[in-house]
Parts: structure tokens; C-alpha cells; sequence
């Protein structure tokens, strides 16, 4: 993975917090040395529940393309059913890596031309104190642990910053769990 | 102090920072939460102003020009079709001369229904009397919406500041936000020369004859036609106060140049593209990977469209073999406005001097349709080794 | 309808289900009928079926019991809102498994 441009897609669905993780990461990127970072939802209407995409740029230069990504590096998938739904490795680059969030197991899944990293981030953020189906600061451990881009002290902080009025050290426990428990490789 | 957020909570935060006074707005997509964050600023008092729910977008603006009448810095946004349903009143306030503030956030306009990005919502208001700004990234458009509080109170001209609704509404990127002290440096309380008040009762923007008129004073009055004479050739002198307004920004804020135009890779380049907004940003892109093949373009991005800066595109341009137009939007039946707008410069300007480019206009975006960069790259390319045609061309189309 | 021509220059799409894809994998939750509160179902005459006329996405059908079509449905909640007897509640839909949802 060039670490001078990275491409990350998120798949998650409305409500379910995406846009917030990948907020946090893109400010995490932009402390750490990456003066370009571009986050767009997907745009237009939107409601709960339905599929929706993210997806963040992060550069070491200013960012003047906001077009959307057709060659990720990485994506991110916080809801395993979406694999059913969505076609999440959609231009995913060969080698790329696929972030996942499901309770089955690591070796279940054969993602032939890419690289992956698991995790039930929805059993392992009610662990840590939250309610059920809040993954996105779990997903964030995911992440961190599958590509190590900044570091966890940088995210914890930003992950703290985010939600020091809903349960801050709860969602930032979910990220380390995440971290610790997410198995990489593929 | 750099902050990570989207276009809407930068417009947002320059309202706050220029201590509008009064906000009416009615929400519509991709507008909605920047009228939210204002909502949420005046309700935690971090933002002392009176933000009135009104129930249609012709009300904002109506209870802006009645606000701004009686001395109270006003702002109101809208988009597509919340636009049009104010049209009335932006003709309105452009002809009373009224320093308003407004952020369009543009959007395609119905029919058919259409909630993604394209520019005809504001360009179909080229000719209202509004000063139009044009932003391409964030920092922009806080900027720009100090700025147009500065310039139109100058000039007593009504400025619309528009962005790409979604691509630059909805999408986060990092910016710096002036801090408080530095926006009241630059920009004084609003003083307008006559606000409504019961010592000297008036009656504003009444009947006003064709012809001129006796007053109460025993002074020639103006008619309609002076008015609206003087609106256009003031509209024309803010081009020149646009220079000073610069100049103080960047004094104080330590950022801007050249406030009509934004050219990269100009100097040496025989093709140029121009266009509005954040497409301008992407089509860097396109030129540096054009470059690398030798191909000597570069890209102007138009800041002001109104009142249009036609000495200087004519200058940037003269000489060049060739200029592409990218518009998101057009004039039904013919082209491209910008493109229109743009040979009438040139042809003003280097008629018959040998200096006179060729120009090709190209639409495409419209209705939020994706432009790859691929593809721009693509139609820039060939459009600098040939006159693709005289009609404008669609790009992206799917017919 | 139209001809084909007007429908080739103009945005014009009619009712059913499919347009967003299967959009009953976004329902939170899901409407649950109770036939003995049901006024065609008590009846067995064709009353009422105000789900039918309200639910916005012609997914519920006008029979004895209406059949709401759980691949569709999107779980506004609009039915049970509308419905004059509350024969329909509406219930989270993390109650019914995993396994349910697949085999659907």
C-alpha cells in the first residue's frame, strides 16, 4: 500500500455511524502528517437502516480530486451482510485489503486477490459496555490493527475527542479490543 | 485554527464569525445543515442573532430584505429549486440594494426531481444583480462569506457565495478558521446610509415612474431607469472595490491574490480550461497528468461570475490556442452561459488583434452524474489537439 | 401509460417493488399482523385494507389476510401508524435471527 495516497471505502449502513469513524481516522491522518484528507458520505437521500457508502482520501499533499475513489485500497465493511448486498470489493486494487466486521471466523472467508482482516466488532462493542450494533469506534481497532497507518494512541485520542459526551472510554475500549482481536492475513 | 469539517459548517462558521444578525431560511438538500448549525449556534447563544422558521424560501428572503431595510446584517441559503421559489425576491433585492448575504448551495433544478450537484440553480440567476462568487474548496468558502459581507455592504449590492452542493456541502476536509478578532478587524458593523426608522418614515422601492420625478425636497428624483442603471454600473465598480476587499483580507488573514480568477499552470500553457467551483480543483488533476505527456494546459478556475471579470479572463486567455469551457449547467436552446459569457470577453477584448482563441464548450455533471477524472482528462486531451465541435458537447452522457 | 415517447423524454416511473433493489434488508423494524384484530380477516369481506392504501410502497397486498412482502418492505411503520384496530405493531427486527433473514 503507497502510504502517500490511500483510498478507503467504507460500507456500512444509515445510522449506523460511518461517517463518524471515518471522521475520526481523517482527523487522526491529518495530526500524523497527512495535510490532504477528503471524507464524502454518499450523497443523497438517505435513510436508516439502507446501504450507504463512505469514503475517505488521505494524502500526503493537498487533495484537489473530490471525485469518488474507483481504485480503493482498502475497504471497510461494518455489517457482514452487506457482502450479500453490495458489491464492497467493487474496484478493491489487487492486494488490496478488506476490513470486516462478522462473527464467523477468520478462515471462513476466501477472498481470492485480496488481503483481509476480522473481527465481530458487534460482540466485542457490546463487551466493552455498549449497545448492540454500535461497531463504528470498534471497526476503528480493525482498521489500525489490519493496516497501521497511525497508531492507536492518535485514534483512542481522536475516539475520545468524538464521543466525550456519549461514553467516550467505552468506545474507545471497543477500538482496542478491536485491535487486539482482529485477525489479519489472506 | 485548522478544523476538519464540511462545506456547510464552514459557511456556517463564517456567518457566526461576521455576527449576522438576523437568519430566515427554509431548509432544502444539501443546504439543510447549514441552516441546522446556525439554528444550533443561536440556540446555545454562542451566536447572537434572530433566526426566524419561515415556510417557504420566498419568505427568507422576503423577511432578509425586510431585516436589512431596518440596518440588520442578514443571511439566508438555499438551493435548486428553493431558489427559484425566491426568484422574485432576488430581483427584488438586487433592485433595492440591499447588502444580504446568501449561500447557494447548488444543486440540479426540476424537472425532473434531482437532489445531486449541478450549477443551473444559480446560474439561472446570472441576470438578477447579484454579485456571484464562486468556491472550490472550504477554505473558500469561509472566506468567502466574510469577504461578501465586507464587499456588499461597500457597494450595497445583495452577493450570492455558491458552492457544489455534496461535493463540497457534504464532504469533510481540513481548513483554518480565523479567529474572531481577526474577522471584526476586517470587517465594521453595518452601517447602511438610510435604515427604516420612525424618525424619517420612507416608503422603499414604491412606485418609481419611467420618468424622473419632482420629490417632497423639491430635488429631481431618479426613475426606474436610473435606479437600474446605477445597480449595473455599481455592480461593474465592485470589480475595482473587489481589489481593495482583497488586499485587507489579506493583510489580516495572510491568504488571496486575485479575487476574479484562480489560474494554475497558466503562464506558459496554450490550451487553458476554465470553469466554476470545486470541477476547477479536479481538473488540476487532469492538467498535471497532461503535462507529464507534454502537453502545455492549464486551468482557470472564474471566482466571480457576476459582475464578470472580462478584462481579466480576456487578458489570462490572450494568445492562447484554445480555451475549454466545463460547465455544469447551460442556456437551454443554446450553451453553455459561461462559455457565452466568455467569447463575448474575448471577442470584446482581442476582436480582430490575432491574439483571439478558439473555444470549445463541454457540459457534463449534470444532475450530480459522476465526472471522472479519467474522463476530463480524456476530453482535454483531445480537445487540445482538435476543435471537437462548435456545438457544445456532453460529456458522460448515456443516452 | 404514455407513449413511448413521452415516457422516453420525461422522468416517469410507475409503482412496484424492485426500484431501490431489495430494500427490505434496511427494515429496523418489521410490521406484525394480528388476524384476530384484522377487520377483512374477522369479517372475510373485503373492509378496511387502509394498510394497503397507505403503505407507500405497494408492498402490502389487498387479500384476506393483506400479505405484507418482507423482501420489499422497508419497516416504516406507516401500517401500523394507519391501521384503525392496531392489528399491526411494529417489532425489532433483530428478534427474528440471522437464520430467518437468510432463508427469506
Amino acid at each position: 500500500m503507497n502510504k502517500e495516497f490511500i483510498e478507503i471505502r467504507w460500507h456500512g449502513r444509515g445510522g449506523q455511524g460511518a461517517i463518524t469513524a471515518a471522521k475520526i481516522v481523517a482527523g487522526a491522518a491529518f495530526v500524523s502528517g497527512y495535510p490532504g484528507v477528503v471524507m464524502a458520505p454518499s450523497f443523497g437521500t438517505e435513510r436508516r437502516g439502507a446501504p450507504v457508502m463512505t469514503s475517505l482520501k488521505i494524502s500526503k499533499r493537498k487533495i484537489y480530486d473530490l471525485s469518488p475513489i474507483e481504485t480503493p485500497d482498502i475497504i471497510v465493511v461494518l455489517d457482514h451482510l452487506l457482502l450479500a448486498e453490495a458489491d464492497v470489493t467493487h474496484g478493491l486494487k489487487p492486494g488490496g485489503i478488506i476490513v470486516l466486521n462478522t462473527p464467523k471466523d477468520f478462515e471462513s472467508y476466501n477472498f481470492k486477490d485480496y488481503r483481509f482482516a476480522t473481527a465481530d466488532v458487534t460482540a466485542i462493542s457490546v463487551e466493552a459496555g455498549l449497545p448492540h450494533g454500535m461497531v463504528n469506534t470498534g471497526i476503528i481497532g480493525s482498521l489500525e490493527r489490519a493496516i497501521n497507518l497511525v497508531g492507536m494512541d492518535i485514534l483512542i485520542k481522536g475516539i475520545e475527542e468524538e464521543f466525550r459526551t456519549r461514553k467516550p472510554e467505552k468506545n474507545s475500549l471497543a477500538a482496542k479490543i478491536a485491535f487486539e482481536r482482529t485477525v489479519a492475513g489472506g | 485554527m485548522h478544523i476538519i469539517e464540511n462545506g456547510n459548517v464552514a459557511a456556517a462558521l463564517g456567518v457566526k464569525l461576521c455576527h449576522v444578525n438576523v437568519i430566515a431560511a427554509y431548509p432544502i438538500t444539501p443546504q439543510t445543515p447549514l441552516t441546522e448549525k446556525l439554528s444550533e449556534y443561536v440556540e446555545s447563544g454562542e451566536m447572537k442573532a434572530e433566526y426566524i422558521p419561515v415556510e417557504s424560501e420566498h419568505s427568507a428572503l422576503a423577511v432578509c430584505i425586510a431585516a436589512s431595510s431596518a440596518g440588520a446584517r442578514s443571511f439566508t441559503a438555499t438551493s435548486a429549486n428553493g431558489l427559484l421559489y425566491m426568484h422574485e425576491q432576488v430581483q427584488w433585492a438586487a433592485g433595492a440594494r440591499l447588502p444580504i448575504v446568501m449561500c447557494v448551495v447548488n444543486r440540479a433544478v426540476g424537472a425532473p426531481w434531482n437532489v445531486w450537484n449541478d450549477q443551473q440553480d444559480s446560474i439561472s440567476q446570472r441576470d438578477t444583480g447579484w454579485i456571484q462568487i464562486y468556491c472550490s474548496d472550504h477554505q473558500q468558502i469561509i472566506d468567502s462569506v466574510i469577504k461578501a459581507y465586507w464587499l456588499a455592504e461597500k457597494v450595497s449590492i445583495p452577493i450570492m457565495v455558491c458552492y457544489d452542493g455534496y461535493i463540497l456541502s457534504h464532504t469533510y476536509m481540513p481548513f483554518d478558521v480565523p479567529n474572531q478578532e481577526q474577522v471584526d478587524a476586517f470587517l465594521p458593523p453595518f452601517k447602511p446610509d438610510y435604515a427604516l426608522n420612525t424618525e424619517e418614515p420612507a416608503n422603499l422601492n414604491t412606485v418609481t415612474l419611467p420618468d424622473v420625478r419632482m420629490n417632497v425636497r423639491g430635488e429631481l428624483a431618479h426613475g426606474y431607469m436610473e435606479i437600474r442603471y446605477l445597480l449595473h454600473e455599481e455592480m461593474r465598480t465592485a470589480l475595482v472595490v473587489a481589489l481593495e476587499c482583497e488586499k485587507q483580507f489579506a493583510e489580516i488573514f495572510g491568504r488571496g491574490s486575485n479575487p476574479y480568477i484562480e489560474p494554475y499552470l497558466c503562464d506558459d500553457a496554450e490550451h487553458i480550461a476554465v470553469g466554476l467551483g470545486s470541477l476547477t480543483y479536479q481538473m488540476r488533476v487532469s492538467v498535471d497528468a497532461l503535462r507529464k505527456e507534454g502537453i502545455k494546459v492549464g486551468v482557470i478556475g472564474v471566482r466571480f461570475y457576476r459582475p464578470f471579470p472580462d478584462a481579466a479572463i480576456a487578458n489570462a486567455l490572450k494568445g492562447k490556442k484554445g480555451v475549454i469551457v466545463f460547465e455544469k449547467a447551460l442556456s437551454y436552446g443554446y450553451e453553455g452561459a459561461l462559455a457565452s459569457d466568455l467569447k463575448s470577453a474575448l471577442y470584446e477584448h482581442l476582436a480582430g488583434t490575432g491574439d483571439l482563441p478558439m473555444v470549445q464548450n463541454f457540459i457534463l455533471g449534470i444532475g450530480g452524474r459522476d465526472i471522472r477524472t479519467e474522463d476530463l482528462t480524456q476530453t482535454l486531451r483531445a480537445a487540445t489537439k482538435d476543435r471537437i465541435s462548435q456545438e457544445p458537447v456532453w460529456i458522460g452522457l448515456k443516452l | 401509460m404514455g407513449t413511448r415517447n413521452y415516457r422516453r423524454k420525461t422522468s416517469h416511473s410507475e409503482h412496484g417493488p424492485g426500484d431501490g433493489g431489495r430494500t427490505g434488508s434496511w427494515r429496523v423494524e418489521r410490521p406484525v399482523l394480528d388476524k384476530s384484530l384484522c377487520i377483512p380477516c374477522k369479517r372475510n369481506t373485503e373492509a378496511c385494507f387502509i394498510c394497503w392504501l397507505f403503505c407507500p410502497d405497494v408492498v402490502i397486498s389487498r387479500t384476506i389476510p393483506p400479505k405484507i412482502d418482507l423482501e420489499y418492505c422497508k419497516g416504516c411503520g406507516i401500517c401500523a401508524e394507519e391501521c384503525p384496530t392496531k392489528a399491526i405493531t411494529m417489532v425489532d427486527e433483530a428478534q427474528f435471527s440471522d437464520e430467518d433473514k437468510d432463508k427469506e
